[in-house]
């Protein structure tokens, strides 16, 4: 990847998140039950990866020396299925089969279906450990690619999250950057009500990790935190991004009600009214 | 008559007969596979001493991986490592891993169809002092129901040392039952490692006994003892619980009539239980199941405990002779 981003790029990559949010407000209310606010939260930070980031090649899906896009959170998987039909993995239309018999978009993702979903998820707290192992196996091999593991901050409430990081930390794991959504809501509420997580970022580097915080609604912000992260070979890097949960939609920005529930036909069209009009713009 | 053509060992019931735990043959096993398979990865937590993985991170320290007592973090790294293209074992107590790991295992080993090979050491009320806390007794039950697995119960140290090789021939995740203790060596590096194996034929046989694990000792001791009271009967060595060979449970269980199953495990959900769905669907026919009776163990001596929790020969001859 390269860090550098021309004023033409951010401007197609902002349409592309929100175009990513249109899929994912489609798919929901489509399938009628999924994850929403973590799904449009996390758009910006997709299209960095999928039109920017990452090496991969959508019609190669399992190319030996590509990226490694671990989703642990996997509860966020529209938007990841979004990305990756707009990029090319398969037909946009398969979009609307989500949920549904028969469909390879399963509710929480699996892998290799389709193609390219590199660990199944959903069971939270699990996924870094998933990174250390393709990480230690690319040591082993002498690989040239990189393991990027996307995490949610409910999910530090897990246990098997916080080994994974002490594993990481004494090993040295600088193959790996972690990207935790940090958008304050679990599904019962806000992350600090129901299990405090603060001070975050001093958690992880009494772990060892080397830690950014910065807004993950910012596309070039983040890109640029990617690039940093990517020179750090000494110990394994978290980008802490600060996202707003149901971002783009206004009525379910940062309402931690959305954190669980599909919109309904209504609100749907609500939604997509609003992301249409940021389009026209 | 024990079968002459396994090549068994013939030693078997005097009093000098070699005696060698299961998780010593995992450990030749493993460093064997070091040796062979550049591929092939050992992880513990903070076990490696009593599962045997000790030799294989002493000759390939950069293919070893120390996670300390974190269970379920190991299982996921050898998910990520088995979709890689290593061959991971993963070695702990049964009760921690699989046990505690349950559902890591069940979503990044299974689901996820990773290539990892669980060895569960310390199965079976013959994990002895340490008490029921570390004596896996539901293991076979909660592993069984994962689609997919495949579960090996080697029966003795040369047994399990075959095991351990053939698992990392199979593409896709597989159990390793392993028990603590030292036990009389049932066979010899010529006996073939096959998934169900008559060890003892007779003549007109009343019962068959499958038995499974280190049990399987006991069974043969139960089948000379009966045969000396002019009661003959079959033993199969139960080496692969699953996939089951119900081919062979069929033809044997015709052959005998009667059925009786012996396993360290609660009889709930184990070895019994499955080939009892085989039987009620192909044969159905009287059966007796010896194991753990829905209750936990306790510290003590292994053969005390086998006395008290009724998995001796003599309770074997006892639930024959209830069938016949």
């Amino acid at each position: 990847m390269t860090s550098s981003l021309s004023k033409e790029k951010l401007a197609d990559l902002l349409k592309k998140a929100n175009q990513l949010r249109v899929f994912v407000i489609e798919m929901l209310s489509e399938a009628r039950s999924g994850h929403t606010a973590g799904s449009l939260g996390m758009a910006d930070i997709f299209t960095a990866f999928y039109f920017h980031i990452l090496k991969h090649d959508p019609k190669n899906p399992t190319f030996e020396d590509r990226d490694r896009l671990v989703l642990s959170n996997g509860h966020i998987c529209p938007v990841q299925y979004a990305a990756m039909a707009l990029s090319g993995y398969f037909p946009v239309d398969e979009l609307k089969t989500l949920r549904k018999i028969g469909s390879r978009l399963q509710g929480h993702p699996h892998r290799t279906s389709p193609p390219g979903i590199e660990t199944t998820s959903g069971p939270l707290g699990e996924g870094l450990s998933q990174a250390i192992g393709m990480a230690l196996a690319k040591k082993l091999d002498s690989k040239d690619f990189h393991i990027y593991c996307l995490t949610s901050d409910g999910e530090h409430d897990e246990g098997n999250h916080w080994e994974a990081v002490m594993f990481a930390g004494k090993n040295k794991l600088s193959s790996i950057t972690q990207v935790v959504d940090r958008n304050n809501i679990q599904i019962c509420g806000k992350t600090e009500d129901v299990m405090p997580l603060e001070p975050l970022s001093e958690k992880y580097k009494a772990f060892n990790w080397a830690v950014f915080e910065i807004d993950g609604n910012n596309i070039k912000e983040f890109i640029e935190a990617v690039g940093k992260a990517r020179e750090i070979l000494e110990k394994p890097v978290v980008i802490i991004a600060k996202t707003i949960p149901g971002k783009g939609v206004s009525f379910m920005e940062n309402d931690y009600l959305w954190h669980g529930k599909a919109p309904t036909k209504e609100e749907a069209e609500r939604a997509l009214k609003e992301l249409n009009s940021y389009m026209a713009e | 008559m024990l079968n002459s053509d396994l090549k068994l060992n013939e030693n078997l019931f005097s009093a000098n007969v070699e005696q060698k735990a299961t998780r010593e043959g995992f450990g030749e096993g493993l460093s064997e596979l070091g040796e062979r398979n550049q591929n092939v990865v050992v992880l513990s937590a903070d076990l490696s001493e009593s599962t045997k993985a000790e030799d294989f991170a002493k000759k390939y320290p950069n293919r070893y991986f120390e996670c300390g007592v974190a269970e379920q973090n190991m299982v996921a790294i050898a998910a990520g490592l088995g979709v890689s293209g290593k061959i991971p074992f993963v070695c702990s107590y049964s009760v921690f891993s699989p046990g505690k790991a349950w559902e890591t295992v069940r979503t990044t080993i299974i689901y996820n169809n990773s290539n990892v090979k669980i060895a569960g050491h310390h199965a079976g009320i013959m994990t002895g002092p340490d008490g029921a806390t570390h004596q896996a007794t539901e293991d076979i039950a909660s592993v069984r129901a994962w689609p997919g697995i495949q579960i090996f119960s080697p029966c003795d140290a040369i047994e399990a040392k075959k095991a351990t090789l053939k698992s990392a021939e199979i593409v896709g995740p597989v159990y390793l039952r392993l028990s603590r203790e030292k036990i009389p060596t049932i066979t010899t590096d010529q006996t073939p490692f096959e998934d169900i194996q008559l060890f003892w034929i007779s003549k007109q046989p009343k019962t068959v006994i499958f038995a499974t694990g280190h049990v399987l000792y006991q069974a043969l001791l139960a089948a000379r003892e009966l045969e000396e009271e002019g009661i003959n009967v079959l033993v199969a060595n139960v080496a692969v619980i699953k996939p089951l060979n119900e081919q062979k449970i069929v033809e044997f269980a015709k052959q005998a009539g009667k059925v009786v199953t012996v396993e360290d495990h609660q009889i709930k959900g184990g070895m019994g239980s499955a080939i009892a769905e085989v039987l009620a669907k192909e044969y159905p026919t009287k059966m007796e199941f010896v194991g753990l009776k829905d209750t936990f163990a306790e510290s003590g001596k292994w053969p005390e405990l086998m006395l008290k929790y009724g998995l001796d020969s003599k309770t074997i001859k006892q639930a024959v002779k209830k069938l016949v």
